[in-house]
């Protein structure tokens, strides 16, 4: 077999990336098996359908890809920090921003989301799982095999290099050789599909399996959003596996899609990718609008302004996500028409999204707040995200956008918007449901340390390159002569990059320092919340609530201990829960093993896994296994010692 | 498991229905996958380059069979869940039998089809308009090929177990999909092969 394609040419960062990815492997079974984890491993997570450890796997590999993601931010800022740095060669600068814009988005924040919703939408609604518990580790088994098979391209092949957005000729075969932009059709293909199956799951978890009592329109907002969100899955991702597809068949198999012989049609490619791209970035961000939600009336201490607008406005934004796509691409020739109907949409979503906002801001109104870290987080988001809405309106001018496609300016827009609608909101969800997942607070000083880290730097990292934009500096550029005169700027924006590295240190370290020396809240509402996920246990016990929940209005579990109203009035019963299986899992490995060998195109080892994969869904099929009881005697000693009464 | 005896068998358990209830969400993104690849097609039909078009390439007698196969298909799932209700095993899994024989029949056609196009040197590389008409053909030819091996795994699991809430909502389910694929085969069979034989 030719060797050499799988080799990467890239010195000595690509080597020392090989070898810090083998030394790591190394220690985890090394570690696994000096302390004889193994077993643990398996049994407690691996084979898990349990829907909060299946969140919580979500969010720690959200976080491995947010440290990759952000390492490749570093490189890049380094790269850009001085006129004519020699850091990165221009195909590998290529590579670090495709990959970091990929890992982000489909990667960091989605899996991040996902990963909050695992964990707390089941909880809101009262319910003890979600509505297919296996379904949902075939979902995380999935998007974690194709997370991984992008991530290997970096020291296996090479990584793709066209861009997150990928864009036809330039990504075909023939002016991207490498098997670069393979992995992007198949990685993203194979997480894609797992997606596409949480959304069904959390559709008919919070149509169908809400307690009694919990009518939609009590839902809290978080499970609102949650819902919109999953329903804009639903729709977008079919569109991104066929583009994907159609991808893998230009590449692999000389299909005539995209190209520019034979028919083929480059800006069908660009078409399909923001028809699910737009959406996409609302699928990460209606979620954290309802995070932000429910921090904001928890610690007002008043309930949410304006409900009914609240999910109207985000089913506004929903159906409009869909009929902007355009307007990332105005200067590729449609003409007056298109472009002012794209504009307008456009500018429509301001509306709903303003209406939010000062919902926020009338919730806050004469509340009694309190300034925990997950608030703050909150409050810094609006002014921030506001100022991204603003330049994004400005962005949405068709014939204004002439000066500003593709320069800095655009990408300090979507950062102002991303990052304060994405990341900020899974940090202060983080924060917020901690203690329900672990049972003990994050530090709230090393929180607000990190918090005033990461928030200045953020504004130092991004707000120059508006500025930067304007002076004409085009995005995607690796390097730039002294005589542009953007040296200085991007030496300021480089500083802000290893402030944020900084603050995202101290949070981590905060999780460690908490994990050792916090003390255990035995309540289960340590921040006097109003939803039900605070009226069971922290920990959470594996059967949720000893006993479901009745429902009795909006901020249910808050109305309770108001009036004294009781939440739980049946008797603890057996409980029946699903068994674990380790088929999702074997099912990901295959997946993986596929997606590597289509993308070197190794036909045979690729047919043989396609038929393992076959196998498993059939053994799947087969399993006739309908899950066990908890008997009674059980969850009322485990409700006794998470309430720190001795059993 | 509490089993609601007042509805049919396939949603008797709240485990049922949400199952029921979760495939048609399922197919609410088959139809956004279908109506893509659809809109593909329809960009790229008239874009045949140096290759052949639709009123060269098609002929109408094997499209005909595949449609007959595939119409009648459903109808026979559709007694299979009949009897499946009625509760008569055997002739539930003579029309789930006849149906996935149907299904192969029509996947033997196409399969030949593919080949007398690719003879005729109309393949995947000629053009975009021969990609898209074996993307749009294949995408739905292979969900054919998993319902057959979907429905082989159902019609055996019903031999050993009978009748029972599990394996009546698996046929059920199936039973849906089916009728889905011919739903996308009608529109196949009118803007594919009729529109381009005109
Ligand atoms: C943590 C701090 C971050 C820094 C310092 C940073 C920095 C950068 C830089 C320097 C670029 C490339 C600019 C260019 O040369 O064109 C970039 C591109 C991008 N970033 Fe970030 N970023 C950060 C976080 C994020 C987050 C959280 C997201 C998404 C949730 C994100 C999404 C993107 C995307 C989509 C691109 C475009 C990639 C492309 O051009 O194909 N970034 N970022
Ligand atoms: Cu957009």
């Amino acid at each position: 077999m030719d060797l050499e394609k799988f080799k990467v040419h890239g010195g000595v960062l690509i080597y020392g990336a090989m070898v810090s990815i083998a030394l790591a492997t190394l220690a985890i079974i090394i570690g696994l098996t000096v302390f004889k984890k193994w077993g643990y491993l398996w049994r407690e997570w691996l084979t898990t359908v349990d829907h909060k450890r299946i969140g919580v796997m979500y969010i720690l590999a959200a976080l491995l890809m947010l440290f990759r993601g952000g390492i490749d931010a570093l490189m890049m800022r380094l790269q850009t920090a001085a006129p004519e740095m020699k850091f990165l060669d221009a195909q590998h600068y290529n590579e670090v921003f495709t990959t970091h814009g990929l890992i982000m988005i489909l990667f960091m924040a989605m899996p991040f989301i996902i990963g909050l919703m695992n964990v707390i939408v089941p909880l809101q609604i009262g319910a003890r799982d979600v509505a297919f518990p296996r379904l949902n580790a075939v979902s995380f088994w999935l998007f974690f095999f194709g997370a991984m098979l992008l991530n290997i391209s970096f020291v296996i092949g090479g990584s793709p290099d066209a861009g997150w957005s990928a864009y036809f000729p330039l990504a075909s075969i023939e002016f991207s050789p490498t098997v670069g932009n393979n992995y992007y059709s198949l990685a993203l293909q194979i997480s894609g599909i797992g997606t596409m199956l949480t959304g069904v799951n959390f559709i008919v978890t919070i149509l169908k399996m809400r307690a009694p009592g919990m009518k939609l329109m009590r839902m809290p907002m978080f499970t609102w959003s949650v819902l919109i969100t999953n329903v804009i899955i639903v729709f977008a991702f079919p569109v991104l596996t066929i583009a994907l597809a159609l991808m893998m068949f230009d590449r692999l198999f000389g299909s005539q899609f995209f190209t520019m012989a034979n028919g083929g049609m480059d800006m069908l490619w660009a078409n399909l990718f923001w028809v699910w791209g737009h959406p996409e970035v609302y699928i990460v961000i209606l979620p954290a609008f309802g995070i932000y939600s429910d921090i904001i009336s928890t610690f007002s201490k008043k309930n949410l302004y304006g409900y009914t607008s609240m999910v109207a406005s985000m089913v506004i934004i929903s159906l409009l996500s869909f009929l902007v796509w355009a307007h990332h691409f105005y200067t590729m020739g449609q003409g007056v028409m298109v472009n002012s109907f794209f504009s307008i949409t456009t500018m429509a979503i301001a509306v709903p999204t303003g209406v939010k906002i000062f919902n926020w801001l009338f919730t806050l109104r004469k509340g009694r707040i309190t300034f925990t870290t997950p608030m703050l987080y909150t409050l810094a988001f609006i002014p921030i995200f506001t100022i991204g809405g603003v330049t994004g309106v400005m962005l949405a001018m068709a014939s204004a956008d002439y000066q500003y496609h593709n320069t800095m300016f655009l990408v300090a827009h979507f950062h102002y918007v991303l990052i304060p609608g994405a990341v900020f909101a899974v940090i202060a969800g983080f924060h917020y449901w901690f203690p329900k997942v672990f049972g003990f607070r994050l530090n709230e000083r090393l929180g607000k340390h990190a918090f005033w880290w990461i928030i200045i730097s953020f504004n130092v990292a991004f707000f120059p390159l508006f500025i930067l934009g304007l002076m004409g500096m085009t995005r995607r550029m690796y390097t730039y002569s002294a005589e542009t005169g953007f040296g200085p700027l991007n030496m300021v924006s480089f500083a802000g990059a290893l402030g944020l590295a900084i603050g995202f240190v101290i949070l981590v370290y905060n999780i460690y320092w908490s994990t050792r020396y916090m003390p255990r809240d035995t309540t289960g509402d340590p921040w006097d919340a109003r939803t039900l996920e605070w009226a069971t246990n922290s920990p959470i016990p594996a059967y949720n609530f000893a006993v479901v929940p009745t429902v009795t209005d909006r901020d249910a579990f808050w109305v309770s201990k108001q009036e004294n109203i009781p939440l739980f009035k049946d008797q603890i019963k057996k409980i029946h829960m699903p068994s674990n299986t380790g088929k999702p899992f074997i099912l990901g490995v295959i997946f993986f093993f596929f997606g590597f060998f289509m993308v070197f195109s190794m036909w045979v080892p690729a047919i043989v896994s396609g038929v393992g994969i076959l196998i498993t869904l059939c053994a799947m099929s087969f399993d006739r296994d309908h899950g066990f009881y908890i008997p009674e005697k059980e969850i009322i000693a485990t409700e006794k010692k998470l309430r720190g009464e001795t059993v | 498991m509490k089993i609601d005896a007042s509805k049919p068998l396939e949603y008797s358990t709240e485990e049922n229905s949400n199952k029921i209830f979760g495939f048609w969400v399922f197919l609410g993104a088959e139809i956004a996958l279908f109506a893509t690849l659809f809109t593909v097609y329809f960009v790229l039909v008239d874009r045949f380059a140096s290759g052949p078009n639709g009123s060269e390439l098609f002929e109408i007698g094997p499209v005909l069979l595949e449609t007959f196969l595939l119409l009648t298909s459903s109808f026979t799932i559709g007694l299979a869940i009949h009897a499946m209700r009625h509760g008569y095993k055997k002739a539930m899994m003579f029309f789930f039998g006849i149906t996935l024989l149907m299904g192969l029949g029509f996947l033997a056609i196409e399969i030949t089809e593919f080949f007398t196009y690719v003879h005729e040197g109309a393949t995947l590389q000629t053009s975009a308009f021969l990609s898209s008409l074996f993307v749009l053909l294949g995408t739905h030819g292979a969900h054919v090929t998993f319902g057959f091996l979907w429905g082989t795994a159902i019609l055996i699991q019903i031999k050993r177990h009978g009748i029972n809430p599990a394996t009546a909502n698996k046929s059920f389910i199936f039973s849906l999909y089916w009728h889905f694929l011919d739903v996308v085969w009608i529109f196949i069979f009118s803007y594919v092969y009729l529109k381009g034989l005109m």
